[in-house]
């Protein structure tokens, strides 16, 4: 056991730490270090513009996409390759948060459903950042219910019909292309009448309406089909195959969200180090130690984790539906040192202008944003499930519309 | 990076969860719960043979000169079966101080000893309530004799000798400590056992009275050696403790699957699946957190005392956890004496204390943060 | 206690103080009070008395109490009750103290099986059997849970079959508290195994020393016996004893149920104050605990709970003595005290730091009361309805949300996967 690098990987380790130290744009360093969760913002400049500069620049010195192979932007490099690189990138990772679901889900999809010609095409764009892609799954009526979505697509010669909705698109306002599930076929069982696709987001009849969230920020969208035309050749998998086609894209995604979650924790215990209270540091109360101690247990425990992770990814192991815990674990535990944090601050707590009290707002920030943590990308009680039955080998709930067909299945008058 | 154990290190466990199997099932747990023993003899033998007693000893003393993430591997097997056997006073504390701090005379006199199973020891440091610290230790020790009361000592009642934690001085610093050697046998110490929560562990009284005692380690070092051999001991635990979690979850997802209720097997509730997937959160992040306390021991490397704090209460939390959640999981059957359950919560609740409390190791993880922050 | 529209008050009405007076003055001159000092201290997993027999001295009490028209407060009192007003039975609870720690054995006779035989019962029957058992002098049982079915208790198999005017019994019941003393028993059992399971059910009550039943005591996880397995074999009980219409068992074990749980949420232990007091006294390596902050962070957040549920109990006797009949929202009591009293003692533990181990009552803490109650909050948790349970009952009575998807509901009772259990 040890956390030594290899020759090779402290060679690369070497190159990545010079090339970063040539080309990182080191005016947002300190701005990005204080950014956290619901609060990464810049002060002069658009997010999104600076992290396409980024993204490009890093393409083109062949630091993009490291793991995807060389032909369709990356850099074929190995899993620890990319964990090393992450650990140089530091926090300037911050600035790919556009492009996560395009690298973690809609190109692994893209790579294992698409034709060579799109991927060709299309990958290189994704993984430079010229492109962003979003993820159309969850709708109204089936949100942790992924199969139970209602928009149709009907075929038309060689081109597909798309009319529906879909909701907690994130991105979808800044995004060019899509990756799309629809219901070909509402005469078999949910899962088994669906069919994914990619989509231009420009096309004639997409519409996207952002939705004000909770926190007052808005990064998800409401997107709107009407009569909107997809070739047939920008199918992902085979008619009725959807479901499938989804769960690679949703096995990445778990995996994605948890490679970089934040738990709050360096955070509270920097700000715990500072605060005066009336009688001495934060840091030297017990009752603020006790709280301390059990969040650093977890925040290691998750890191070490994910270190046992890549260890397996080295030896060429797969990952499994272990790593779910990660958001479990992170979603509750920000939630709960927000809440503590605006506990410190006494009544101070309710404040949440930068100017206004110690933390420059962060953490009210962080209590707003933090909900959304244990909804997205898989509820809590749905990471549970997963880990009962596919980890624990429990057995699936009872599904009383499983073998039902779409249209029969209780809907509520939808 | 290689966060893993080794292949060997791996055959290793297997060969110990395959020895326990077979030498330490739940019935011969029980006889030790149920009084007719107080210490598992045989077994203690056969893990000499099997050479897990000196896994961690250097070959010069007669062990096997592994290391100590080898001693990890074990600990978690011993956790798992619940052995009920004086591995954690012996190997964990009274090993590592000799390790730690001994003459190369105390060393060959005992380490070979424990290494073969003929001798038992322990560390004679807590003086009633309280957790670790050098002024709760009253015990006087002057011109070689040792005068006052330890308890609770952990195998106190079947130890052949013990390290002591003895006052030598009064100018409240931690130099007023220093640590001695007792050879038990040898008259000056009653030992008196005492009731204690979990049966297969014995915990017993000792008082010192003007026992006979040498020095182990330079005079007035004795704190210093102290937090050293406690800190690798809760590595050490932590690795039983989570050997103990995992055995718990495993044992309250197989009930799950089998206990039929309202026409199914209850594994396929929510509510129960739900309570199963935060036992197996619980054991997996005290997992991690260990891996790194073993990486830490078995390089000395300066991390070990944050690490050893992380794991000791991240894996007390998990076997408290899992512990008694296997008994919700199990109903009313998990809380008869017949079933196994309550000896995994006996053990969880027993091991939560005996190195100091959860309190106790949160403040040290916060303060040993903070040190090193500040560096 | 009233909310009136004036506002809300704790005061004692004229009549509520008249009663509590007399209910003091007659307690003051007839308690046996030479327990008084070690039932205060008795906490959960450890009510003893030293060189006293508690059944007898319990039996004593409560036969002094018949005596005196105390027992049974709330009960007609041709049937050996007072006929008292509810919140009288909570005056009187008030004032017993706790001397009321000595009722624990009457409890489910009091709380469950009298309430029951008052429901379904014949008038003869009724006026027989309630006198005694409100007195103590005839101990009663609840022969519900099975091996096969726990918190699923309509999945019972114990088998009662029709001979002449007699019933035969045959099975095995588990879980029985007090089944080793007790006197009588009623028992649920199956009669017609070829309908839906709630529908082939039929209640009993029976002789506890009826030739073929055997009591055998089960050792808990704690080490103490509460509770017996039961096994019946060829037993006799005359039609007469049946309470309510044949296969009607299961509306008739509701009734029992409900009232199980409102008399096991009432007197729940939560461990706080136990835990106040050894916070008050212990002192920490620096200084008294009850100052340090983790403590008092910790006892807050207890105390709330504690609280919380105290007033709760008090809504629910206002709503009583305005005639409204308590609901399932009382089933919170017990869900939140059987976690609350573990967590309770295994941070008592934590403060005792490595001495929190011991057990022994003359070397560990306040003569181990904290190690007691850790090894007996496990089963708090499960018995009256699990946590799970518990919550299930909340979520469908209180709130209003569907019920489980129940695979065996319209399946016949023999019909129902049992993994090869017969």
């Amino acid at each position: 056991m040890n956390f030594d690098d290899t020759p090779q990987e402290a060679e690369f380790r070497a190159t990545a730490r010079k090339w970063m130290e040539a080309n990182a744009p080191k005016k947002y360093e300190a701005e990005l270090s204080k950014s956290s969760l619901g609060r990464i913002r810049l002060e002069k400049e658009e997010i999104v513009d600076v992290g396409k500069a980024w993204q490009k620049k890093k393409a083109e010195g062949g630091w993009a996409c490291l793991h995807w192979p060389k032909e369709y932007g990356g850099r074929g490099a190995t899993p620890i390759e990319k964990v090393i690189w992450q650990q140089e990138e530091g926090v300037y990772g911050k600035l790919t948060q556009p492009f996560q679901i395009g690298e973690g889900m809609c190109g692994p999809t893209v790579m294992a459903f698409g034709s060579e010609e799109h991927k060709r095409h299309y990958l290189p764009k994704l993984a430079s950042g010229e492109h962003i892609w979003c993820q159309l799954f969850s709708e109204p009526a089936g949100g942790s219910d992924v199969a139970g979505l209602r928009t149709r697509a009907e075929k038309k010669g060689d081109d597909w019909i798309i009319n529906g909705q879909k909701i907690w698109t994130s991105g979808a306002h800044y995004s060019d292309y899509g990756l799309l599930i629809t219901r070909t076929d509402p005469n078999v069982p949910k899962h088994k009448g669906l069919t994914m696709f990619f989509l231009d987001m420009k096309s004639k009849g997409v519409e996207v309406r952002p939705i004000k969230q909770a926190n007052g920020m808005q990064e998800f969208n409401e997107v709107y089909f009407t009569d909107v035309v997809i070739p047939d050749s920008q199918r992902l998998g085979a008619v009725g195959d959807g479901w499938n086609v989804s769960l690679t894209t949703l096995m990445n995604e778990r995996m994605s969200i948890g490679s970089r979650l934040a738990t709050g924790f360096p955070e509270m215990f920097e700000f715990c180090s500072n605060l005066m209270t009336e009688d001495g540091l934060a840091i030297d109360d017990p009752a603020t130690r006790s709280k301390l101690a059990s969040w650093a247990v977890k925040a290691s425990g998750l890191k070490y984790t994910s270190y046992r992770a890549i260890s397996s990814l080295s030896k060429g192991e797969r990952p499994g539906p272990e790593n779910s815990i990660g958001k479990l674990v992170s979603g509750t535990m920000l939630q709960d040192i927000a809440t503590y944090a605006m506990d410190l601050e006494g009544a101070a707590g309710a404040l949440t202008g930068a100017d206004e009290e110690a933390a420059s707002g962060q953490f009210q920030q962080m209590l707003l944003s933090s909900p959304s943590m244990r909804i997205a990308g898989g509820t809590d009680e749905i990471l549970r499930n997963i880990i009962a039955e596919r980890v624990l080998g429990l057995p699936g709930d009872i599904r009383v519309d499983k073998d039902v067909p779409f249209n029969k299945i209780p809907t509520k008058g939808r | 990076m290689n966060f893993d154990f080794s292949d060997e290190q791996k055959q290793m466990r297997d060969a110990a969860r395959k020895f326990l199997a077979e030498k330490c099932p739940p019935k011969a747990v029980r006889e030790v719960l149920d009084g007719k023993a107080t210490y598992d003899k045989a077994l203690w033998k056969g893990l000499a043979e099997m050479g897990f007693l000196g896994v961690a000893i250097p070959e010069e003393f007669g062990g096997a000169g592994a290391g100590h993430l080898e001693l990890c591997v074990i600990a978690e097997e011993m956790g798992r079966a619940l052995a009920p056997v004086p591995f954690s006073s012996t190997v964990y504390l009274a090993a590592e101080a000799l390790l730690l701090a001994g003459s190369d005379a105390q060393k060959q006199k005992w380490l070979p000893k424990i290494a073969s199973g003929d001798a038992i020891g322990t560390l004679a440091l807590f003086e009633g309530k309280g957790n670790p610290s050098p002024q709760a230790i009253k015990l006087s020790a002057a011109g070689g004799t040792l005068n006052g009361v330890k308890k609770p000592v952990p195998d106190g009642a079947i130890a052949d000798f013990a390290v002591v934690a003895a006052r030598t001085g009064s100018t409240g610093r931690d130099a007023d400590i220093s640590l001695f050697l007792v050879d038990l046998k040898a008259g000056g110490v009653e030992v008196r056992s005492l009731t204690n929560i979990d049966p297969t562990h014995g915990q017993a009284e000792l008082t010192f009275k003007n026992c006979k005692a040498e020095p182990l380690g330079a005079a007035g070092e004795g704190w210093g050696i102290l937090t050293q051999v406690l800190d690798r001991a809760a590595v050490l635990m932590a690795f039983e403790q989570v050997g103990g979690s995992d055995r718990a979850l495993e044992m309250g997802r197989d009930y799950a699957l089998d206990r039929i209720a309202f026409g199914r097997p209850i594994g396929s509730f929510q509510a129960v699946k739900h309570i199963l997937a935060d036992m197996y959160v619980s054991a997996t992040l005290a997992r991690s957190n260990c891996y790194y306390g073993a990486w830490a021991l078995s390089t000395n490397a300066s991390e070990l005392p944050e690490a050893a704090a992380a794991a000791r209460i991240s894996a007390t939390q998990a076997f408290q956890h899992c512990s008694k959640n296997n008994i919700q999981v199990h109903g009313g059957m998990g809380f008869t004496w017949e079933f196994d359950c309550h000896m995994y919560y006996r053990r969880a609740n027993a091991t939560a204390v005996t190195l100091g409390s959860l309190s106790y190791w949160e403040d040290q993880l916060i303060d040993r943060m903070r040190k090193k922050n500040a560096a | 206690m009233d909310l009136k529209d004036n506002g809300m008050n704790f005061d004692d009405t004229p009549q509520e103080a008249a009663f509590r007076a007399e209910a003091k003055a007659w307690i003051g001159a007839n308690a046996p009070k030479q327990y008084e000092e070690e039932l205060r201290k008795s906490s959960l997993g450890r009510t003893v008395l030293k060189g006293a027999n508690i059944l007898e001295v319990a039996k004593a009490w409560q036969k002094r109490k018949a005596d005196a028209g105390w027992a049974c407060l709330h009960w007609p009192k041709e049937y050996g009750g007072r006929g008292s007003s509810p919140i009288e039975r909570v005056i009187w609870q008030q004032e017993e103290g706790p001397f009321g720690k000595l009722s624990g054995m009457f409890i489910i006779g009091h709380g469950m099986c009298g309430p029951t035989m008052m429901a379904f019962a014949g008038e003869e029957e009724k006026r027989k059997y309630l006198p005694p058992l409100a007195s103590g002098e005839k101990v009663w049982c609840q022969l519900f849970s099975e091996p096969a079915g726990g918190s699923d208790v309509a999945g019972l198999r114990t088998r009662a079959e029709k001979k002449g005017d007699d019933w035969i019994i045959n099975g095995q019941k588990i879980w029985t508290s007090g089944a080793h003393y007790s006197d009588y028993g009623i028992l649920l059992t199956r009669t017609d195994p070829n309908v839906a399971k709630h529908k082939g059910l039929t209640m009993f009550f029976l002789d506890m020393k009826s030739p073929g039943v055997e009591v055998r005591p089960i050792k808990q996880a704690s080490g103490q016996s509460d509770f017996n397995e039961v096994y019946f074999t060829d037993v006799k009980i005359p039609d007469s004893q049946r309470l309510g219409a044949v296969n009607d068992g299961w509306n008739v074990s509701l009734t029992t149920l409900m009232n199980e749980r409102m008399s096991i949420g009432a007197g729940v232990s939560t461990g706080f104050p136990e835990l106040f007091d050894f916070c008050n006294s212990l002192m920490l390596d620096d200084g008294p605990a009850i100052e340090d902050r983790n403590v008092r962070s910790r006892l807050a957040n207890y105390a709330v709970k504690a609280s919380g549920l105290k007033y709760t109990s008090m809504r629910a006797i206002s709503a009583l003595s305005k005639g409204d009949r308590p609901g399932p929202e009382n089933s919170i009591g017990k869900l939140v005290a059987g976690s609350m009293v573990q967590e309770v003692a295994m941070y008592a533990l934590d403060l005792q730091g490595a001495a929190g181990v011991l057990s022994g009552p003359e070397d560990a803490e306040v003569a181990g009361k904290f190690q007691a109650m850790l090894l007996r909050a496990p089963g708090t948790r499960v018995e009256g309805g699990t946590d799970e349970i518990m919550r299930n009952i909340i979520a469908e009575r209180v709130l209003g949300l569907p019920g489980d998807i129940r695979v065996d509901k319209d399946v016949p009772f023999n019909k129902i996967p049992t993994k090869g259990r017969a």
